[in-house]
């Protein structure tokens, strides 16, 4: 289980996160969505490491991930994909799915995972994670590298953007089966409908707050709401 | 073999993968000034040269799938090892060189190899030329090594350089002189890692004087420690042609790169492009290794290994 205890954040004299409490159960899938710039993305990057929050606790089965660094974090359960994924020279979509398993990947499995986000081993697995690969290709690698870390708990910031319709359609699939195993959590990042329809809890994060939350039946009317007369958090 | 020490074996299982035993097919192994082994075959004749140190080397016309290795180790102190080795590539053969340079010492004088290598690519000709640098034992004792390369590409031959220095060798200056001829082809890929107190300069000036003639020229290079690297490049366009460099380093710890690219178009159909990239690693490629579970020091060693590979 993740907890997250009045944790804030500011940056150049603005409040990013405002006093955060948010509790995900262990084996569901969690979305958070929202307005662009409401903190979603920061609050995912708390949990991973990549910043670290002026005040609050992140606890994952009652550690606290505050005072670790990201590769502490990572090896404590953490996996995260970023929402820009980061380009390399000379490293092979190969050399970076090694790495993300731990181990060195059989033709099988290099080929099963990258299946799973709708690319063909053959074509890109010695492929440089650089200026080779489209948007979309290396946004599904970024992807690839995080379900193979096989995660307590996975991270996932908009994973759907840049992304083709049929390989949308494959990854929700993927996600689905990740909430059905039930043997870890899942966080998504995400403005996507039919995402958003396969979480079990929406959350909705504005103004560095967490705001409406519940199940998609409760929340999914509200964040449709096109009614100038409901107050927030209606988007 | 049995005349070949363990230094010397070991060098060679580095720069041409020696196995111990012998190498198949051509080869020459010269080792402190002097040949170790050679064997030429039916299509690849070594020889001694008369007037200087060093082998022509004659590939027959026609010549495919076959390799040759001209290996050369210095382990001796003191030893300032001088050589001329000429490659002339027959019309329409396709075969691959492996060359390079170990040097090995522990204490004493300065040890030096200077290889001057000339190829004559005839019509149609294609060559893989392989040569990696390295040295090893104590890195108190200064090892040099300053390759000289001249290249003379006939019409529709290609020749690739594929060049390695990772680590060990004190000073280098590499100097590479290219004519490249109508529908040649010219790829030199080149890649260096220096470290403490190293220095390696590279200085390449290719001229494309055929119809429709290519250059592209690719150096990736890492200077730690304290290390200096200059890299220097012109190509010149004398025809319609296509240039291509790209200059990539990275910096580490208190490395220093200056890197001086050069373009010329003596013909208004010649089309050349340089890229050029000086820096550190950048923090956001660290911090994603790193959430793959590698630490800072394993995440910094895999960009560096991704980025000379």
């Amino acid at each position: 289980m993740l907890e997250i205890k009045n944790l804030s954040f500011s940056a150049q004299g603005r409040k990013i996160l405002d006093d955060i409490n948010l509790t995900i159960p262990d084996g569901k899938l969690i979305c958070l969505t929202g307005p662009n710039g409401g903190g979603k993305t920061t609050l995912a990057k708390m949990i991973a490491g990549v910043e670290k929050p002026d005040e609050g606790q992140i606890l994952l089965d009652g550690l606290d991930l505050v005072p670790l660094d990201p590769t502490e974090r990572a090896r404590a359960g953490v996996g995260y994909a970023f929402q820009q994924p980061v380009r390399f020279k000379g490293i092979t979509v190969r050399d970076m799915l090694n790495m993300a398993a731990g181990k060195t990947l059989t033709e099988e499995e290099l080929a099963s995972v990258l299946q799973e986000v709708g690319l063909e081993a053959g074509e890109y697995v010695d492929r440089g994670v650089g200026t080779h690969l489209s948007g979309g290709e290396i946004k599904r690698i970024e992807i690839a590298t995080v379900l193979l870390r096989r995660s307590r708990l996975a991270v996932f910031d908009e994973p759907e953007a840049g992304i083709d319709l049929w390989s949308f359609n494959n990854l929700v699939r993927v996600f689905e089966n990740i909430r059905d195993r039930r043997d870890n959590s899942l966080v998504i990042i995400s403005h996507q409908e039919r995402i958003l329809s396969i979480a079990d809890e929406i959350v909705m994060i504005q103004d560095g707050k967490v705001g409406l939350r519940g199940d998609r039946k409760s929340i999914f009317p509200r964040l449709l709401c096109k009614n100038d007369d409901c107050e927030k958090p209606c988007m | 073999m049995n005349n070949i020490d363990k230094n010397t074996a070991d060098l060679l299982k580095q720069v041409a993968d020696f196995d111990g035993i012998s190498f198949k097919g051509a080869f020459n192994i010269r080792s402190n000034c002097m040949s170790l082994g050679r064997q030429s075959t039916e299509n690849i004749k070594i020889d001694s040269k008369t007037d200087n140190p060093g082998l022509d080397i004659h590939i027959a016309p026609g010549t495919k799938g076959e390799d040759v290795f001209i290996p050369a180790c210095v382990t001796k102190a003191g030893v300032d090892d001088l050589v001329y080795n000429d490659f002339y590539v027959g019309e329409g053969a396709d075969v691959k060189i492996i060359a390079g340079c170990g040097i090995h010492t522990e204490t004493g004088e300065p040890a030096r190899h200077n290889g001057i290598h000339r190829f004559f690519l005839e019509k149609g000709a294609r060559v893989l030329y392989v040569e990696k640098h390295v040295g090893t034992g104590s890195n108190q004792t200064k090892k040099v090594i300053d390759p000289q390369t001249e290249v003379f590409l006939g019409p529709d031959s290609y020749l690739e350089m594929d060049t390695s220095q990772l680590g060990g060798v004190s000073s280098s200056v590499r100097k590479t002189r290219g004519t490249v001829g109508e529908r040649a082809t010219l790829v030199i890929k080149e890649r260096i890692l220096t470290d403490d107190d190293e220095t390696a300069t590279t200085d390449f000036e290719v001229e494309m004087n055929g119809e429709d003639s290519g250059v592209n020229l690719i150096s990736r290079s890492v200077a730690r420690g304290n290390s200096y690297q200059a890299y220097r490049s012109n190509i010149i366009g004398n025809a319609k042609c296509t240039g291509h460099s790209e200059c990539d380093a990275i910096l580490s710890e208190n490395g220093r790169v200056d890197a001086s690219p050069e373009l010329v178009a003596n013909d208004r159909d010649a089309a050349l492009i340089h890229e050029a990239a000086i820096g550190k690693i950048a923090g956001e490629q660290i911090l994603k290794l790193r959430t793959l579970g590698l630490t800072e020091e394993e995440a910094e060693k895999a960009i560096i290994d991704g980025f000379l590979k």
